[in-house]
């Protein structure tokens, strides 16, 4: 478990400011934001690398915050990998291994074997880094981490320089670690979907502040703040007013019409959320139990591999499958009708 | 020459830039073939001469007391240099430049200055040489004074060059050790320092070669014991040319070949 309280800290342009964050014990917990939010030095200021500026970490209970890194029982994985260049992989594995008291070197070599073993690298265990390829290269770097039996593993970015097989895979891998080990993760990136994969409880953070923490559904749902909001990939953010409350169904008046959202808000200026994978489009109005219809004229379409954006001219953008768009062959300029339910609609101040 | 060699006309085409980098780079290596080539080349006309000079134990002394205590200034340049080049790498704080500017100005001032300026401090009434003279300990005319002198004309090529190598390991690898159970002490020994290596390694050859050379310092706080340098200049002004080109062809030959080594080992580290 590490509990985070009241947290600053300020490093070259970036900075902390007032950081609580509490992770559960065996927890895949992500910091998602964007470049230069402060992710990395948070990450480090939790492994020791930094003395906070002012508050305290806490690690299983014990305040940690004047404890050096090595004392701390941290794994921390690096977007680069930092394997150390001028050792083997078995030698990179073996490092921490060999500066534990316990440690013995005939134990030690069975251990570093059955760690590449349960990663299959043990192909490369004579081999140099340089010589090897960035996937495995982070296999290497997560064999070193979890050698030493960490109850924590720190990842800063592991998966960004990695190509897109490589990292579907690696993130198997990632939670494959947690499972086996119980180890608590912490795991920092600027990209949702692997944070919507991987996380049973997102952090977000931006400029330096973590805005808001909770599971992946309730980031991506029901974002605080339309910034969030239009970070975590909600691309229709509407301003409107609510006209009226019944029975928690707010009626708002946006630009092109009006739009039902389940909602507490009884009044007043809000903004109007909806994840454009909610949005049905149809060529005519159809009957269905979805509260808002709007129609539209298709102003452009982008085609995504599988998916297809369509932005229409009342600002609203769907993400339909390349299926549903060849079926209702979609084109510029046509006429649709777009549907979707009112408890889709995600209402911030 | 084997690059020479695999250059086709099609190549030499694609690769102007490379083949003009050439050409104008050579001008500098024959001004030193052509003035050191020059030099053993009218040796080569008096063997004699040399083998007499090579046999003659004022000369091998001389030599043996410039390698011997260049070897040392580089020793104490190492124990000093390394930390402080570790921590100008690592570390920032108000008047890091000026610690830096101070480390460069050996390179900077005339060295027949320095040595005037060493000799004011190291002299038997100067502001360390008279207390140390209290404790039974000369400096001037001594081996030690050979040894400040090449000290402080040479240990800036050893910390600038040790600093970039620092600067070069990243920071990162050491987090990582940390992590990894590595104590402060023990990252700098086992990531740290063998990842700089190469460059503390270069920066020890440029210091000891530096040192090698340097005349002028020495000159004037260390006449005695005579060092190479000075017994060539001795030569020189008492006997010319003829007489003092012997002893410089045996000192840039022994020196040749052990920098030749040490590149080779410097090569090899990396």
């Amino acid at each position: 478990m590490i509990e985070v309280k009241g947290l600053y800290k300020d490093w070259k342009e970036f900075a902390l400011k007032d950081i609580t964050l509490q992770v559960k014990k065996e927890e895949y917990f992500v910091i998602l934001g964007p470049t230069g939010a402060g992710k990395t030095l948070l990450l480090e200021t939790i492994a020791g690398f930094y003395i906070p500026d002012k508050g305290e970490v806490r690690i299983e209970g014990r305040d940690v915050t004047s404890v050096p890194p090595e004392r701390r029982r941290i794994g921390f994985i690096y977007q680069d990998y930092s394997i150390f260049p001028h050792l083997t992989v078995e030698q990179n594995i073996v490092f921490g291994l060999k500066l534990k008291k316990s440690s013995s070197p005939d134990t030690n070599r069975k251990r570093v074997k059955e760690i590449m073993a349960w990663l299959s690298i043990s192909h490369l265990a004579h081999r140099y880094p340089p010589a090897l390829s960035g996937g495995e290269q982070q296999k290497v770097a997560i064999a070193r981490a979890i050698a030493i039996e960490p109850s924590i593993l720190l990842l800063d970015e592991p998966l960004s320089a990695l190509d897109l097989r490589t990292k579907d895979y690696l993130r198997e891998e990632l939670k494959r670690v947690k499972e086996e080990f119980g180890i608590t993760m912490v795991h920092v990136t600027h990209d949702q979907t692997e944070a919507l994969i991987l996380a049973d409880r997102i952090a977000v953070m931006m400029h330096g502040r973590i805005v808001q923490v909770g599971t992946p559904y309730e980031i991506f749902n029901k974002p605080l703040t339309d910034e969030i909001a239009d970070f975590v990939g909600v691309e229709n953010i509407l301003h409107g007013v609510v006209r009226s409350n019944e029975e928690g169904i707010a009626e708002i008046e946006v630009d092109t019409g009006t739009i039902l959202a389940v909602s507490e808000y009884r009044a007043g200026d809000v903004k109007v959320c909806i994840r454009p994978e909610e949005i049905i489009l149809s060529e005519s109005r159809g009957e269905s139990s979805a509260r808002n219809v709007m129609r539209g004229r298709i102003k452009e379409l982008h085609d995504m591999g599988p998916l297809t954006r369509v932005k229409m001219d009342t600002g609203l953008v769907a993400l339909i499958t390349k299926q549903s768009r060849e079926n209702l062959r979609l084109r510029r300029g046509d006429e649709v009708y777009a549907t979707f339910k009112a408890t889709a609609v995600h209402v911030v101040r | 020459m084997n690059l020479l060699l695999r250059w086709s006309v099609e190549k030499l085409k694609r690769e102007k830039i490379f083949l003009l980098s050439l050409f104008l780079g050579l001008f500098l290596v024959a001004f030193v073939v052509i003035t050191l080539g020059n030099m053993f080349y009218q040796q080569a006309e008096d063997v004699d001469g040399l083998i007499a000079v090579a046999l003659d134990p004022v000369v091998l002394k001389a030599i043996g007391v410039s390698l011997s205590m260049a070897l040392v200034s580089t020793l104490i340049a190492f124990l000093f240099g390394v930390p402080l080049a570790y921590f100008l790498a690592r570390k920032e704080l108000w008047g890091k430049s000026i610690i830096e500017g101070i480390v460069d100005v050996p390179l900077m001032i005339p060295h027949i200055v320095a040595g005037i300026a060493l000799y004011g401090v190291f002299m038997r009434y100067g502001l360390i040489g008279a207390p140390l003279r209290r404790l039974g300990f000369v400096i001037t005319d001594a081996y030690p004074g050979i040894v400040i002198a090449m000290l402080f004309m040479s240990f800036p090529y050893l910390v600038n060059s040790a600093r970039e190598g620092f600067k070069g390991v990243d920071p990162r690898l050491e987090n990582v050790a940390r992590s990894l159970g590595a104590s402060h002490w023990r990252t700098f020994r086992e990531i740290t320092f063998p990842l700089a290596f190469p460059s503390l390694l270069n920066g020890a050859i440029l210091s000891w070669g530096r040192a090698i050379s340097e005349f002028s310092a020495v000159l004037v706080l260390a006449y005695y014991p005579i060092s190479a340098p000075i017994l060539i200049y001795e030569k020189f002004t008492s006997f010319g040319l003829r007489a003092s080109r012997p002893v410089s062809v045996l000192l840039i030959s022994v020196c040749l070949v052990i920098f030749v080594v040490l590149r080779v080992l410097h090569r090899r580290s990396k």
